[in-house]
């Protein structure tokens, strides 16, 4: 197995308050992942670094890809979506006032390969690669039973579907690297197991390492091969989720809420 | 020197009115992050008032200076009540619609009435025409006056912002609206005495300018609002401090480039100003850099 | 063959021929009137200006308030070619020039500018506005203050339609292709759009540049049309005016606008007598429509010439239904 992130010393203050300090993740190609702690522990912040949201105030990330190391800190987000890593927002992002369609659409848009001209006077090109792009998009939602609604407005969908759309959209960016912000926040029971599953497919079939944030220990605990606890933006441990379920540091991290119980 | 003095002076006299208008931006950006493009005609019609006091009523300065305020500061409460207060929760292309809206209609209403062309205010006599000169430099009584109404409007404003209740809740609108309200701060009550503060300010300067500069006329406005605007700007945005550094900054620009012989390309620089501090600090001078939340 | 004539394309096609025609023969019977054919120009103009702008400010979501800038230098451009060459080549090449240099000017702003958000943008762009129309002022060559006249006129009817019918179409298919979709992308949530991949500043300044290029044409065929220009012409009020008939069509809306500028001409060619009451009551209009209406007519919808088709849909059924009624009575006979 190779390294596909290496994340060294990462770093953020703003202002006074350092939100991730000196955290050190590695993840292998083709695991996945999970990233826990409580509110405000710095998890989000740790996802808006490693995709260019913010700039780290110091530490390194690098992904490594077929022998190639890229530096990802102090990319623009764009361009940390081009070297492969794509993500999903804790509070959704969707692009509310388009279809569903065209939501994937715009996150294929990287792979588009005509030009402006075409645009403007719909030539040949445009017209055979619209048609692909489509159809892709398409195949990408059926994964997700949102084809038959690809007409709908986003703001339209309910909860869970948008949280669905939201992944299809990050998948859209052809990524090895997805890293799923709270993709069960707001979901019943039931919908969560069926997303549980869905998050392990997708994970054969595209062939990506996933990091995901979570709060429900029940998909945490089921799906993820390894766990890194985070807490005042400091990792406290780190390692399978038996081993994190006894942990004593992050038990009283937890104080109140009951890790092993999941 | 004695030239550079003397355009110190008349830069000290511009930027006065600059800050008096600038304040009445900066206040209301702040607390409904809205380009009040009205604000400049209602300085005007401050002006207007001020003149008629004057010309057709031949009340003194003073009388006519605070009537223009009052005035001003009851047309400032109906334009946010009539006009902005309805969109509270629109869209903020849709406000600043609004306001543009309010400024033609202020704009062209008094045309309506006082037609297009300009009037001279009333000549000034007696203590107020009072010129002193110190060698080749003039100060006018006008000037020092300018200033001095400008200094106290300035001291009375940070007492009432940073001493009184209402002050205070606007401090607290203008961080988070919603924190305020839920404290139990009346945010409309809020946002209108906002907005009287800024009105009354305008109608001084409409005053003052009419006195300094004696011709008034109905698209007065537009300009000096624009230029204060920037000053509101290059100080930080809804920074009361910063708007009037930034009201006397422009206005001291402004005299310098007309007094060493760029007069055509005065205001050009005035605006060349406001790109190169937006693209260098959009926040102003003392602004602080805030980041979306993601 | 029934086929062809339903697609889109063709529908089209017609419809702006039929455009086209009926007001030519309206121009030529002399019922669309010297008077008349300035407010067709001045709609014509409009709709480039309000289209163009609403590529920038309704689907990118970037708040401009200088178009009268770009506009004002594709009229001086194309004036001072067409005063110096007063052909057909020389209005061509004035209308290009003029496009050309409005792009360039909207790419050096822009690129510094586009950075900022929203209110500020909308101020920089105004300044911006305000420095060009006062370097106009200045110049030698744009003859100052007074201005410039007697500019040949090139711009009749069928270069008034073809203009406008070229940009509203290259910019309505740039809006349906992938690099429209990414502009339209940062209009609707610019940190999403960024994280998918799209670099924003290239596109935010893309459709700068592509409002720019419009509104220089559309200056190009005002000086042309019009003869006379002076640098008063294209301060703040006109940049105003471009964005409320944007705001005023439905910011995402290109139909919007066409109907904006369409209403707003024809409601101010019968008010022009009044002039200040004009004014006051524009003024009031757009503040009631900003309370009452303030997504404009038509929202971010579009009326597409299915309409045509659904009153032709109509129009079919009801035959149909009578053709069987008949059959029915026949075979009763
Ligand atoms: N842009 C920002 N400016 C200031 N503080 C921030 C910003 N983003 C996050 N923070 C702070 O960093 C800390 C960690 O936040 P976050 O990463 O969202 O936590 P969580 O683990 O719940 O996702 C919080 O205290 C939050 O307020
Ligand atoms: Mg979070």
């Amino acid at each position: 197995m190779s390294v596909i992130l290496n994340v060294e010393k990462l770093t953020k203050s703003f202002g006074g308050l350092t939100a991730v300090s000196n955290v050190n993740i590695q993840l292998e190609q083709g695991e996945l992942v999970g990233l826990i702690g409580p509110n405000g522990a710095g998890k989000t912040t740790v996802f808006n670094l490693l995709t260019g949201v913010y700039v780290p105030s110091s530490g390194t990330i690098t992904l490594s890809r077929d022998d190639n190391k890229v530096a990802l800190q102090g990319l623009k987000p764009y361009k940390v979506c081009k070297t492969g890593v794509a993500r999903t927002f804790q509070n959704i992002r969707l692009f509310k006032d388009l279809t569903v369609l065209d939501n994937v659409r715009i996150a294929m848009h990287k792979n588009v390969k005509y030009g402006l001209l075409s645009s403007f006077l719909h030539l040949p090109s445009y017209k055979r690669e619209e048609k692909k792009l489509t159809e892709e998009s398409i195949e990408l939602l059926k994964i997700f039973n949102l084809d038959n609604k690809k007409d709908e407005y986003a703001k339209n969908l309910p909860y869970g579907e948008q949280r669905h759309l939201e992944i299809a959209r990050a998948l859209a960016t052809n990524p090895v690297l997805l890293l799923l912000d709270e993709p069960a926040a707001g979901m019943n029971p039931a919908e969560t197991a069926k997303l549980t599953e869905l998050i392990g497919w997708i994970r054969e079939k595209f062939n990506l390492t996933i990091i995901l944030i979570e709060h429900d220990m029940s998909l945490v605990m089921k799906i993820c091969e390894r766990i890194y606890v985070l807490d005042y933006g400091m990792v406290i441990a780190n390692g399978t989720p038996d081993e994190i379920k006894t942990n004593k540091r992050v038990i009283e991290a937890y104080l109140g809420e009951d890790v092993s119980n999941a | 020197m004695e030239q550079l003095l003397q355009q110190v002076i008349n830069g000290i006299s511009l930027g006065s009115i600059y800050a008096l208008i600038a304040l009445g931006y900066t206040m209301v950006y702040g607390i409904i992050k809205l380009i009040n493009f009205a604000h400049c005609d209602v300085y005007m019609i401050g002006a207007y008032i001020g003149y008629f006091c004057m010309n057709n009523f031949h009340l003194g300065f003073v009388p006519s200076l605070l009537i223009s305020m009052v005035v001003c500061t009851l047309l400032g409460i109906a334009i946010e009540k009539i006009a902005y207060k309805p969109l509270r929760n629109a869209t903020r292309i849709a406000v600043l619609i609004t306001a543009i809206g309010v400024s033609l209609f202020l704009e062209y209403g008094t045309m309506f009435f006082v037609k297009a062309t300009s009037r001279s205010y009333p000549e000034m006599t007696g203590m107020m025409a009072q010129r002193f000169n110190f060698g080749n430099v003039v100060i006018s009584m006008q000037q020092i006056l300018i200033l001095a109404i400008t200094v106290v409007l300035m001291i009375l404003l940070q007492l009432i912002v940073k001493k009184t209740r209402i002050g205070k809740a606007m401090r607290a609108v203008s961080m988070d609206r919603d924190a305020a309200e839920l404290m139990g701060i009346n945010v409309d009550t809020t946002i209108t005495f906002t907005f009287a503060l800024g009105s009354a300010l305008a109608g001084a300067a409409g005053v003052l300018v009419g006195v300094y500069y004696n011709s008034i006329n109905p698209l007065m406005g537009v300009l000096p609002g624009l230029k204060a605007f920037v000053a509101a700007v290059f100080g930080g945005i809804g920074i009361i401090p910063g708007a009037m550094i930034g009201g006397y900054f422009i206005g001291a620009v402004e005299v310098f480039v007309s007094g060493y012989g760029g007069s055509l390309y005065r205001d050009a620089v005035v605006f060349g100003i406001l790109i190169l501090i937006l693209i260098v600090k959009p926040t102003g001078l003392l602004g602080k850099n805030t980041r979306e939340k993601v | 063959m029934k086929k062809i004539f339903e697609t889109q394309a063709v529908r089209k096609l017609v419809f702006l021929a039929l455009t086209f025609v009926i007001i030519q023969l309206l121009i030529s019977t002399n019922i669309i009137d010297a008077y008349l054919q300035n407010t067709l120009a001045a709609i014509c103009i409009n709709i480039i200006l309000a289209v163009s702008l609403n590529l920038i400010t309704g689907f990118t979501g970037q708040f401009s308030l200088g178009h009268a800038g770009f506009m004002s230098i594709g009229a001086y451009t194309c004036a001072i070619i067409t005063l110096r060459m007063p052909t057909m080549l020389g209005f061509f090449l004035g209308v290009f020039a003029g496009a050309v240099l409005a792009a360039l000017i909207g790419f050096v702003v822009g690129l510094p500018t586009l950075r900022l958000r929203g209110d500020y943008l909308a101020i920089a762009t105004l300044g911006m506005a305000e420095i060009i129309r006062i370097v106009f002022i200045n110049l030698k060559i744009t003859n100052g203050a007074a201005g410039l006249q007697g500019i040949p006129r090139f711009v009749n009817w069928t270069w008034l339609f073809i203009f406008t019918v070229g940009t509203v179409l290259l910019i309505s298919n740039f809006l349906k292709s992938s690099h429209g979709r990414a502009c339209i992308a940062i209009r609707e949530d610019e940190i999403a759009a960024d994280a998918m991949g799209i670099n924003t500043t290239k596109y935010k300044v893309t459709a700068f540049v592509i409002g720019a290029f419009c509104a220089g044409i559309a200056g190009a065929l005002y000086a042309s049309y019009f003869y006379f220009l002076k640098p008063n012409i294209f301060d703040f009020l006109k940049s105003v005016n471009v964005l409320v008939i944007v705001v005023l069509g439905g910011l995402g809306s290109i139909s919007g606008s066409i109907f904006a500028a369409i209403l707003l001409e024809i409601i101010s060619t019968f008010l022009q007598s009044l002039s200040e009451l004009r004014m006051v009551m524009y003024a009031l209009l757009l503040i009631i429509i900003m309370i009452f209406r303030p997504q404009g007519l038509m929202g971010s919808k579009e009326v597409t010439l299915s309409v045509f088709n659904k009153l032709g849909g109509n129009f079919r059924s009801g035959m149909s239904k009578l053709e069987q009624r008949l059959k029915s009575k026949k075979g009763r006979v």
